[in-house]
């Protein structure tokens, strides 16, 4: 279990916005990066994703090691859509045929995913996830489910270490993982044994918020005045993303 | 099982967004409030449970359990399975906002119909147990790969190869997600059988350790 949040803490100017409008934006500019069709938006939607990184001052060596795990999906797209997409013949490689529509399939999955990414990494991932859950409790979410997403998240760490400890035991009782009916089962048994300890848990805490008179009512302390204000951060955003739009439609 | 973003179309994502949102409504209305801890921790356990590999020959998969998740949350595990993708974009960037409609629909459809169409089994006779529990935890993955390969293929019809490969390569997935459904499913009958919501309807009188 190996969980963190390094981008949550910092103070760039990204870090010090309204989260509420970087959810927003975040999701406008995701969406609007995943339908366009032209390289021209996609390469400034690419390049503001970018700006955005860079205001945020992330640590590049952890945004690249983020975009790695992209890296193997985009290998495998490259290896498979450029074989498999029929259209114009580029070339014949040995006895395969490599078609253009593929590579240019290709390369706008690869463009619009990174873009993605980025984008999320500097508008959302740079809020600890208790602010994520009171913005999203701002934004009209429904309160069932930002309590839940925050009591996950609370209790996401607790079942980790009951995890590890499970694991460890069974480690000093000699339990090697391999392709057989017995460590199935004993895997079985570990995630059994997880949800029987969270379901007691649940239990628990259940019994312990009702003694605090919980309600289903979401009270949050969280002040969003604090924030520096957001209105250059729209402007800029909104102006280059009606731009993106613009030029997907003229061209 | 995650769709990445930028392949889908609109059209695509939009669908699976607004389904998606009905899912998790419905999902929400489900959960009262003496559940939702209930609900929150087991999806943390989720969460957990699908970090762990099993190993397939000298390659490893891990493990996605949305036909354990139906069985014991029914439609509680659309917004359980909502969150826990919010978190995993959060933590990890698998996924993203794009695409998270469509990721929760993949892996919470299926699990919903194993909650329809096998939960009357779980406490049945031993053999029937075993029979149902196996084919809800490798339909599940199967009919998610299923509508992973539906999404590719509204998106572009050229992605019929890419599809195929999709459904294929969970082929190991679901037999051992099946074998690993069995244990755990008679695991937590006999140890916590409370845990299961069709257990809680049939004793109704038990279940006051639940509501007070």
């Amino acid at each position: 279990m190996n969980i963190t949040e390094p981008f949550a803490i910092g103070n760039s100017g990204i870090h010090l916005l309204d989260p509420r409008p970087r959810v927003v934006i975040a999701v406008l500019f995701s969406t609007i990066t995943a339908v366009l069709q032209q390289f021209p938006p996609l390469f400034l939607a690419f390049a503001l994703a970018l700006f955005l990184v860079f205001r945020a001052r992330l640590n590049p060596v952890i945004v690249g090691k983020r975009l790695t795990i992209l890296g193997l999906f985009l290998t495998m797209i490259w290896l498979l859509v450029p074989l498999t997409f029929e259209g114009e013949l580029v070339t014949r490689f040995w006895k395969l045929n490599i078609y253009l529509p593929g590579i240019v399939y290709s390369a706008k999955i690869t463009i619009k995913s990174v873009t993605i990414l980025l984008i999320f990494m500097s508008l959302v991932a740079t809020m600890p996830i208790t602010t994520l859950g009171h913005t999203l409790h701002r934004l009209r979410l429904p309160e069932k489910l930002v309590f839940l997403l925050l009591i996950t998240y609370r209790y996401l760490f607790v079942i980790g270490e009951e995890y590890v400890r499970l694991r460890t035991a069974m480690k000093i009782r000699g339990f090697k993982s391999g392709t057989n009916l017995h460590s199935f089962k004993t895997t079985a048994y570990l995630i059994g044994m997880l949800f029987v300890r969270a379901s007691v848990r649940a239990e628990r805490v259940n019994q312990a918020m009702r003694l605090r008179g919980f309600n289903g009512h979401f009270y949050s302390l969280e002040d969003f005045a604090a924030y520096r204000s957001s209105g250059w951060f729209l402007t800029f955003a909104l102006s280059l993303l009606i731009l993106i739009l613009v030029l997907e439609w003229l061209l | 099982m995650h769709i990445s973003e930028g392949v889908l179309s609109g059209p695509v994502l939009i669908s699976g967004g607004i389904i998606a949102a009905t899912g998790t409504y419905i999902g929400l209305k489900n959960i009262d409030l003496e559940h939702i801890a209930n609900v929150g921790i087991l999806s943390a356990t989720f969460f957990v449970a699908s970090l762990i590999h099993i190993n397939i020959g000298p390659s490893s998969v891990h493990l996605i359990l949305n036909g354990i998740i139906g069985l014991l949350l029914g439609w509680a595990a659309i917004p359980a399975i909502l969150v826990a993708l919010i978190l995993q974009t959060v933590f990890f960037q698998f996924g993203g906002i794009t695409v998270l409609g469509i990721n929760t629909i993949i892996m919470a459809a299926p699990a919903i119909i194993g909650y329809y169409l096998f939960s009357p089994f779980v406490f049945s006779s031993r053999t029937v147990t075993t029979a149902t529990a196996f084919v809800c935890g490798a339909l599940a993955v199967f009919l998610s790969a299923l509508l992973m390969a539906m999404s590719l293929m509204f998106t572009e019809e050229n992605f019929l190869e890419v599809s195929a490969l999709v459904v294929t390569s969970h082929l190991p997935v679901m037999v051992v997600e099946g074998i690993i459904t069995v244990f755990c499913i008679s695991f937590l009958k006999k140890v916590r059988p409370e845990i299961f919501p069709s257990y809680r309807q049939q004793h109704k009188s038990l279940n006051s350790q639940f509501s007070t």
